[in-house]
């Protein structure tokens, strides 16, 4: 894409991220994304902290002022990355805030829900993560909830945005978060009586016996592997 | 346990009769005082009117479908799970296999994703995107045949099959022509396309864009004012727009509610700014307005990839993918007799000339690159409404998670809405207007 048609549904003028503190999802040890080879330069030793991008402050420039004006009340997080907004709130604020994006905002169309599983995020595993989609103005955000493992609770938003239904069911169904007053959550891609929750990270992956010798292909995380 | 005389079980729902064949005088004698109008029919998975392996539960009283819904799930193969656990470059060949009517879409909704995620968006070359431009106009053209052809098959109208499922053939040749593959290409990857077009693809393109002007019409014909194709497709499978917005609907569903969204309008991406068509909507809300909405929208891919053909003719050997010597696939690829595989030139240089450039060739092949640590969600309009990829990286080789927002999923909650209240033999239509293709929605 050229200079000249970046999309106007974004604002010309954004702040950067402020020189606040990032939020830390893991971290990182080696420099070759190898791990039990023969590494003897010294750097197998090196741990460096996987850092998402760093909460914007206000102003945060155009129509990005107007929607977290709105949304005030929840306090929300604002993370402004790449040309994406994203606003992490509580997840006992997440009705309201979807109300009032949808009724207040006109954001009309919900793009659906998708789960992610950040082991390492301590008290927050599981974040719920909702794009949002006004038609009237062209607007597209982000709305970012979390549940820790211990509690993986979300309220449903199937009475805010209907089309959240099977989204939501596919989100319990690949990473066990419960959405709270869905009418039916039930396993969609999953067979019924299928155990555990396959997306999570910590979801036991299968190797495959081979017929040479007692030959395993291992599973693939603990294959040696370069990440 | 039931005989073949006793086939029936109580549950506390009632007595529920398992009907495999036998004789029917049997049952209905069975059915005793019990008997009503009330059945529930199980349709699917494995039915031909129901794309793919779609499980439909459908309630019938009589003829009316008093409640429908969807069994799905039965062509999950873990895609998402699986792109975790390769390269950045390696997830453009799982994705692809996704919606298996549009993989081009699948591939440009990730690459994009992951673009973004790189911060390369403004290096990626003119000449890759007017080529994702014109595969991916070419591959929309393609899915509408299928949807308008096994939509035409489930109502009895076979010719319009036979007659769709001739031209997508032809989409199908140009694209082997031009990634080596007729379906499952993995020819869009980060930062480009894996290979420049080979000589003589633009003439076959103008020569396949001729050949539609003449053939498209035949559908007009066959279709559009046949009194039995209308009494089929009339009214049937409506969704307004409020129920539309509610229920997240988008592409041709959306637009016959004449609501004219459209992505490549609205927030355009690839460079569609540039391209001159018209969004397609009609007014009627009904399987009969998605299904002109199809034929429109082929005329309006035929515009563009005309224009798209004319801008390539003046791109003769520009680059095809980003410049970053550390994203760009090291080697050149090249078609040769038995698939796509390194160029020889490329073999020569690595093996006989440049210790380093195998050094650089082996790491980005097997290690692959970076990408930083975020997420990005850049939806594109796919022949079947948003498609979409959110796209997490936490720094690595790999993905940490990728989601495909697939609109063949969200539109096919529509299913219900669409056919209660309706006979059952609307549901075939209504599903048919969705065009849910299984591969996307169960992923």
């Amino acid at each position: 894409m050229t200079e000249g048609n970046v999309p106007d549904n974004v604002p010309d003028e954004t702040t950067s991220p402020a020189a606040v503190e990032q939020e830390q999802i893991g971290t990182r040890s080696g420099m070759f994304g190898t791990s039990g080879t023969g590494d003897t330069s010294g750097f197998g030793g090196l741990v460096r902290p996987v850092l998402f991008p760093a909460p914007a402050t206000a102003p945060y420039g155009g129509w990005y002022d107007e929607v977290a004006g709105a949304l005030a009340e929840a306090e929300p997080t604002v993370v402004i990355d790449r040309g994406e907004i994203t606003f992490h709130v509580r997840r006992d604020d997440l009705v309201a805030v979807a109300r009032i994006l949808r009724d207040k905002l006109r954001f009309e169309f919900c793009s659906g829900v998708s789960g992610v599983h950040y082991p390492d995020d301590a008290g927050k595993e599981l974040h719920a993560v909702y794009h949002l989609l006004s038609m009237t103005h062209n607007r597209r955000i982000r709305v970012e909830t979390t549940a820790p493992d211990a509690d993986p609770r979300l309220p449903s938003l199937v009475p805010v945005y209907p089309t959240l239904d099977w989204h939501e069911r596919e989100t319990y169904d690949m990473f066990g978060l419960v959405f709270e007053g869905h009418p039916a959550l039930t396993r969609i891609l999953m067979p019924d009586d299928w155990p555990g929750h396959p997306q999570r990270k910590d979801y036991p992956l299968g190797g495959i016996p081979v017929e040479y010798k007692g030959a395993t292909i291992p599973p693939p995380d603990t294959r040696r592997s370069y990440n | 346990m039931s005989t073949y005389n006793d086939s029936f079980t109580d549950t506390s729902e009632g007595r529920v009769f398992t009907v495999s064949g036998q004789d029917w005088d049997a049952l209905t004698d069975q059915l005793g005082e019990v008997a009503d109008e009330r059945i529930v029919v199980n349709m699917g998975p494995q039915h031909p009117s129901t794309h793919g392996v779609l499980r439909l539960i459908l309630e019938l009283e009589g003829e009316t479908v008093t409640e429908a819904r969807c069994g799905i799930g039965y062509l999950h193969t873990g895609i998402e799970k699986n792109m975790e656990f390769r390269t950045w470059v390696q997830g453009v060949t799982f994705c692809t296999r996704m919606d298996y009517l549009a993989p081009l879409f699948n591939e440009t909704a990730y690459v994009l994703s992951t673009e973004r995620l790189l911060g390369i968006e403004d290096d990626v070359p003119e000449k890759a995107q007017v080529m994702r431009v014109l595969l991916m106009e070419l591959n929309r053209i393609s899915s509408h045949l299928v949807a308008i052809a096994t939509g035409g098959m489930e109502i009895g109208a076979l010719t319009v099959m036979t007659i769709g499922f001739r031209e997508r053939e032809l989409v199908l040749d140009l694209f082997e022509l031009i990634t080596g593959l007729r379906m499952n290409h993995a020819f869009i990857r980060p930062g480009g396309v894996a290979q420049d077009l080979p000589p003589g693809a633009l003439e076959e393109i103008r020569g396949f864009v001729e050949l539609m002007k003449k053939r498209l019409p035949e559908y007009a014909d066959l279709c559009n004012a046949n009194p039995i194709f209308r009494a089929r497709l009339d009214n049937v499978g409506v969704l307004d727009l409020e129920g539309c917005l509610a229920l997240g609907m988008s592409g041709p569903v959306l637009r016959s509610t004449g609501y004219p969204w459209d992505l490549r309008k609205t927030q355009p991406y690839c460079g569609y700014e540039d391209y001159e068509f018209d969004v397609q909507t009609w007014d009627t809300a009904d399987a009969y307005g998605r299904f002109r909405i199809r034929l429109n929208e082929m005329w309006e891919s035929l515009r563009i990839v005309e224009q798209a053909a004319d801008r390539l003719a003046k791109l003769e050997d520009a680059p095809i993918m980003v410049s970053d010597k550390k994203i760009a696939w090291p080697s050149q690829l090249s078609i040769g007799s038995d698939g796509m595989g390194n160029s020889l030139d490329h073999i020569r240089h690595i093996m006989g000339e440049s210790m380093e450039a195998l050094i650089h060739h082996f790491k980005l092949v097997t290690e692959g690159f970076r990408v930083p640590p975020g997420q990005a969600y850049v939806p594109i309009e796919g022949p079947r409404g948003e498609l979409g990829a959110h796209v997490v990286s936490d720094g690595g080789t790999r993905p940490f998670r990728v989601h495909f927002r697939d609109p063949s999923f969200t539109n096919l909650q529509a299913t219900s809405v669409m056919s209660e209240g309706g006979m059952v033999a609307d549901v075939i239509v209504a599903i048919a207007s969705i065009d849910p293709v299984m591969g996307g929605v169960d992923r």
